[in-house]
C-alpha cells in the first residue's frame, strides 16, 4: 500500500498535459516589472531609483526584517519606474520596472551548466549564501527560506522533507525540473541537509510521476540518507503537515509548524534554486512555470525571468484560447485568478493556468444538504458546512472554537459540495475575523 | 473592465450536484423497486406512482404558492421523499390515502421547516407514521405476493414479523413459529407480506452495493446499524433461542434493510461525522430491536430512525471529527 495522509482529501482530474514537455527557455521580455514583495513577511526596501542602470542579479531592494527577502534584476538594463503595479493578488504593489538591454550579469555568478557537485560551506555559509539569493518557498507559500533553515533555540530538525508532490492539477513545473535536473537537485539535498545539519532526507513524490519517481530513486542510491517514497495521488499532498504526516507519520500540532516535530520540508523547486544559489552563486531571477489550459494549444514549461509579463507566456504557447473565461496564476485548487495578463511571473508563480469559459463561473449555490461531503474532504478535520453557517451569522467567536484558524485554504472543501456553496470564501471571511480577534486579545 | 472572470479559488468542481446525488438513490432504489413489482403487481404501481407525482406536485406549489422561493421540485429529493414514502406503504393502500402522505411528507415534515436541508426528521417516514396512526387498519393490512392485477381487492395477511411477534405472545417455541414462515430463500428473495418496497432483501443490497460505489453514501451508517442487530438478536437468541428469533430472521424481514440502507443514510437528518454516524447507527439498531422484542408493534424501524433523527443536532452539536493536528491533553 502506498502511503498517504489520512484525513480527507480530494481526487480532482489530473489533466497534466504538460508533463512530458522539456523546458524551454522564454526569451527575455523586453521588460520587467518586479514587485517587492513576493513573499510572505515586511516587504523588500529598494535600493535603485529611475535611470539606475542594473545588471542581472543586481540586489534592487534588500530584504525588510527578518522575514523577508532579497529582490534581485532579473535582466540588465535601464530602471523604468519604481512605483505600484497590479500583481497577480489584484492589488498594486510597488515594483521596480526595468527595460533590458544586452546581458550582462553581475560579477561571481558561474554560468556555466556543468554540474558542480562537492562543496565545502559550513551551514552557516550556506544560510547566508540563500539569505544572499532571495529564495523563498517556490511551491506557491513563498515564506522565506533562510527562516525555515535557521532552527529556532530548543528545537531540532531530524528530517529535511523534498516536497516533489505537486499535487495541484494542471501544474508539472516541478516535474519537469526533476527529469531534466535529477543530478543538480540531489546536490541541493546535501546542501539542505548540511545548512539543517540532518542526516535524512526523504523525497514525497506522487504515484503519478513513476518517470521522476524512478529517476530520483535511482540517483538516491548514492547518496547517504537520502530516500524517495512514492505516494498515492491525492490532494493535498503537498500540504506540509499531510506531507509530513504521510512520510513519517508525524502530526504537526494545530498552530505549530513542521519543526515542531522534527521536520524541514522544501519544495523541490526551492531545492534546486538554493543548488544555483550555493553551487553557482545564481540568485533567484528565474523559474519554471508551467502554462496550460485545456484549450491551450501548446502546454509548456518555460524557464521564466521573474518580472516576466503573463502575456509573454501566453504568447509563447499559442496566444489566449478563443474561449478564455478565466486566467489563474498557480494551480485550480489554490492559485489566485488574474484580471489582466500585464501582471507579471513573481517567485511563487508555478503556473499560468488558462480556463475556459464553460468553466470559469460558479455553479449556482443550494441549500446546504448536509450530506457531509465536506467534512470528510477537509484534510483538516474541520466542518465546513458549520463554519460557512457562522460565517454567514458573524460568530466569530465560535469559529475560533471550532478551529477555523487551521483551515489551510485548500479549497477540497467547496470543490466538493454538491450545492456548490462557497465554502471556502466564508470561512476565508471568518479567518480575517477571527485574526484580528486574536490579534486584539493580544494587545 | 476585465474581460477575465476573476473570483476567489478554488478554480474547479467535482461536478457533483444535489440532482446528481437524489437521482444516484433513486437508481439504487430501481432493482427493490422492479422486484416489488413482480410480487405485488398493479398496486406497487399505482402507489409509487401517485406518491412520487404528488411529493413532486405538493412540494411544487408548496414553493410558488405558499413560500416564495426558488423552485426545486425537480431536483430530485421530492421524487426520492415518493418513492421512499410507497417502500414504506402497503401495496393495496388506497390512492388517496397515499396521497395524504405525501402531503403531510412535503408539506409539513419537509417544507414547514424551510425546504431541503432543513427538515429535522425524514420526511417519507414521517408521512408514514402520520398514515399508520390515522388508519391503522389500512396500514396494518398487507396483500400477499403474487397477485398481479388485484389493487385494493387483493387477499391479505399477516407479515412475518407480525406472526411471529403474536405467536410468542401466545407463548409458542421460535423453532415452531420459523416452521410455518417462508424459507430463507424466500424471504431474501422477497417472497413474503410486507410493506411494498422493503421485502426483496437481495435487491435491497443491490442497491447498497450502488451507493457505495458511487460514493453517494459512507458505509457508516448503515453497517453500524446491521452490525448492531445482528450482536443485540444474536446474543438474545444465543441466551433463549426458543423466545428470541435469529439475527437472519431480523435482517431479512420487515423494513430494517429498506430502513437502514436508505432512510438512515437520508444526509438531511443523519449526523455529519462519522464518530456521529456509527453513535446513530448504533442508536437505530438498539432501538429497533428494542421495539420489535419488547414493544408493542412487530415493527420498530421506523420509529428508531425519526427518533435518531431527533438527536442528530444534538450529536452534531458534540460530537466533534478527529481534527488534524489536535494537541492530546492527559
Ligand atoms: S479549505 Fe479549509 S475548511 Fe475547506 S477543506 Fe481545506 S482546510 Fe478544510
Ligand atoms: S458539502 Fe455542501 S451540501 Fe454537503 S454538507 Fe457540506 S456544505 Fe452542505
Amino acid at each position: 500500500m502506498l502511503k498517504t495522509f489520512t484525513l480527507g482529501g480530494v481526487h480532482p482530474e489530473e489533466n497534466k498535459f504538460s508533463s512530458h514537455k522539456k523546458i524551454e527557455v522564454l526569451p527575455v521580455p523586453p521588460v520587467v516589472t518586479i514587485p517587492l514583495s513576493q513573499h510572505i513577511g515586511a516587504p523588500a526596501k529598494v535600493l535603485v531609483n529611475k535611470g539606475d542602470r542594473v545588471k542581472i542579479g543586481q540586489v534592487i531592494a534588500e530584504s525588510g526584517g527578518f522575514v523577508s527577502a532579497n529582490i534581485h534584476s532579473s535582466v540588465s538594463g535601464t530602471v523604468l519606474k519604481v512605483e505600484a503595479f497590479p500583481d497577480s493578488t489584484g492589488y498594486r504593489r510597488m515594483s521596480v520596472q526595468i527595460q533590458s538591454e544586452g546581458d550582462e550579469w553581475v560579477d561571481g555568478v558561474d554560468l556555466s551548466t556543468d554540474l558542480k557537485k562537492d562543496f565545502d560551506f559550513s551551514s552557516e555559509e550556506i544560510i547566508q549564501k540563500i539569505i544572499a539569493s532571495g529564495l523563498v518557498g517556490l511551491g506557491g507559500a513563498t515564506f522565506p527560506s533562510h527562516v525555515k533553515l535557521s532552527i529556532p533555540q530548543g528545537k531540532k530538525a531530524e528530517y529535511l522533507i523534498v516536497n516533489a508532490v505537486e499535487c495541484e492539477p494542471y501544474l508539472t513545473a516541478d516535474h519537469s525540473l526533476m527529469l531534466e535536473k535529477g543530478e543538480e537537485i540531489m546536490v541541493g539535498t546535501r546542501i539542505m541537509m548540511k545548512a539543517l545539519k540532518v542526516e535524512k532526507a526523504i523525497f514525497g513524490i506522487e504515484n503519478n510521476k513513476p518517470d521522476a519517481i524512478e529517476l530520483m530513486s535511482r540517483l538516491a542510491e548514492r547518496e547517504k540518507g537520502i530516500t524517495v517514497v512514492a505516494l498515492k495521488v491525492k490532494y493535498p499532498q503537498g500540504g506540509e503537515k499531510q506531507l509530513v504526516q504521510a512520510l513519517i507519520n508525524r502530526e504537526v500540532p494545530s498552530g505549530a509548524l513542521p519543526i515542531d516535530v522534527g521536520v524541514v520540508a522544501f519544495n523541490v523547486g526551492s531545492i534546486y534554486a538554493a543548488y544555483q544559489a550555493v553551487q553557482k552563486n545564481k540568485p533567484l531571477i528565474e523559474r519554471v512555470v508551467t502554462v496550460t489550459g485545456k484549450s491551450v494549444k501548446n502546454p509548456s514549461n518555460f524557464l521564466t525571468r521573474i518580472g516576466t509579463p503573463v502575456q509573454a507566456l501566453i504568447d509563447a504557447v499559442g496566444g489566449l484560447p478563443e474561449d478564455t473565461g478565466k486566467v489563474v496564476n498557480g494551480g485550480p485548487m489554490m492559485g489566485k485568478a488574474i484580471s489582466s495578463l500585464d501582471v507579471p511571473v513573481v517567485k511563487g508563480s508555478s503556473g499560468i493556468l488558462v480556463i475556459p469559459d464553460t468553466e470559469a463561473n460558479r455553479h449556482e449555490t443550494e441549500n446546504c444538504i448536509r450530506c457531509s461531503k465536506c467534512v470528510s474532504a477537509c484534510p483538516m478535520g474541520l466542518e465546513p458546512y458549520l463554519l460557512m453557517s457562522l460565517a454567514e451569522r458573524e460568530y466569530f467567536g465560535r469559529m475560533e472554537t471550532e478551529k477555523v484558524m487551521d483551515c489551510m485554504e485548500c479549497g477540497s472543501c467547496s470543490y466538493t459540495c454538491p450545492s456548490s456553496r462557497p465554502l471556502l470564501d466564508y470561512i476565508r471571511l471568518g479567518k480575517g475575523n477571527v485574526t484580528q480577534i486574536i490579534r486584539a486579545r493580544k494587545n | 473592465m476585465s474581460i477575465f472572470t476573476v473570483s476567489p479559488s478554488p478554480h474547479v468542481h467535482s461536478g457533483q450536484s444535489v440532482p446528481r446525488l437524489m437521482y444516484g438513490v433513486v437508481i439504487a432504489l430501481l432493482p427493490a423497486l422492479a422486484v416489488s413489482v413482480f410480487y405485488f403487481g398493479i398496486g406497487m404501481i399505482i402507489i409509487t406512482a401517485v406518491s412520487v407525482i404528488s411529493c413532486v406536485l405538493f412540494e411544487f406549489l408548496f414553493q410558488k404558492y405558499l413560500l416564495k422561493n426558488p423552485s426545486t421540485h425537480l431536483d430530485g429529493s421530492a421524487a426520492l421523499t415518493g418513492l421512499l414514502l410507497a417502500f414504506c406503504l402497503p401495496a393495496n393502500l388506497p390512492w388517496w390515502m397515499v396521497a395524504i402522505g405525501a402531503l403531510v411528507s412535503i408539506g409539513i415534515a419537509k417544507m414547514t421547516f424551510g425546504g431541503l436541508g432543513n427538515n429535522i426528521f425524514n420526511p417519507a417516514l414521517v408521512g408514514r407514521v402520520f398514515l399508520f396512526i390515522s388508519f391503522p387498519a389500512a396500514m396494518t393490512s398487507y396483500p400477499k405476493p403474487g397477485q398481479w392485477w388485484e389493487y385494493m381487492d387483493a387477499t391479505t395477511g399477516a407479515t412475518p414479523l407480525g406472526i411471529m411477534s403474536e405467536s410468542l405472545a401466545n407463548n409458542m417455541p421460535v423453532s415452531e413459529i420459523m416452521a410455518g414462515m417462508p424459507s430463507n430463500l424466500d424471504l431474501f428473495l422477497g417472497k413474503m407480506l410486507g410493506s411494498a418496497g422493503e421485502v426483496a432483501a437481495f435487491a435491497l443490497l443491490l442497491g447498497l452495493v450502488y451507493l457505495l460505489w458511487k460514493k453517494i453514501i459512507s458505509w457508516h451508517i448503515p453497517v453500524s446499524i446491521l452490525l448492531t442487530v445482528i450482536i443485540f438478536t444474536g446474543a438474545l437468541s444465543l441466551g433463549n433461542p426458543e423466545k428470541y428469533p435469529s439475527p437472519l430472521f431480523h435482517l431479512l424481514t420487515g423494513g430494517l434493510l429498506l430502513g437502514a440502507i436508505f432512510m438512515a443514510t437520508d444526509y438531511v437528518t443523519s449526523p455529519m461525522t462519522v464518530k456521529g454516524m456509527i453513535i446513530y447507527g448504533i442508536g437505530i439498531g438498539v432501538i429497533t430491536i428494542l421495539i420489535r422484542t419488547f414493544g408493542a408493534y412487530p415493527e420498530g424501524v421506523q420509529f428508531a430512525i425519526l427518533l435518531m433523527n431527533g438527536f442528530t443536532p444534538l450529536i452534531n452539536k458534540y460530537v466533534k471529527p478527529k481534527r488534524f493536528g489536535e494537541v492530546k491533553h492527559g
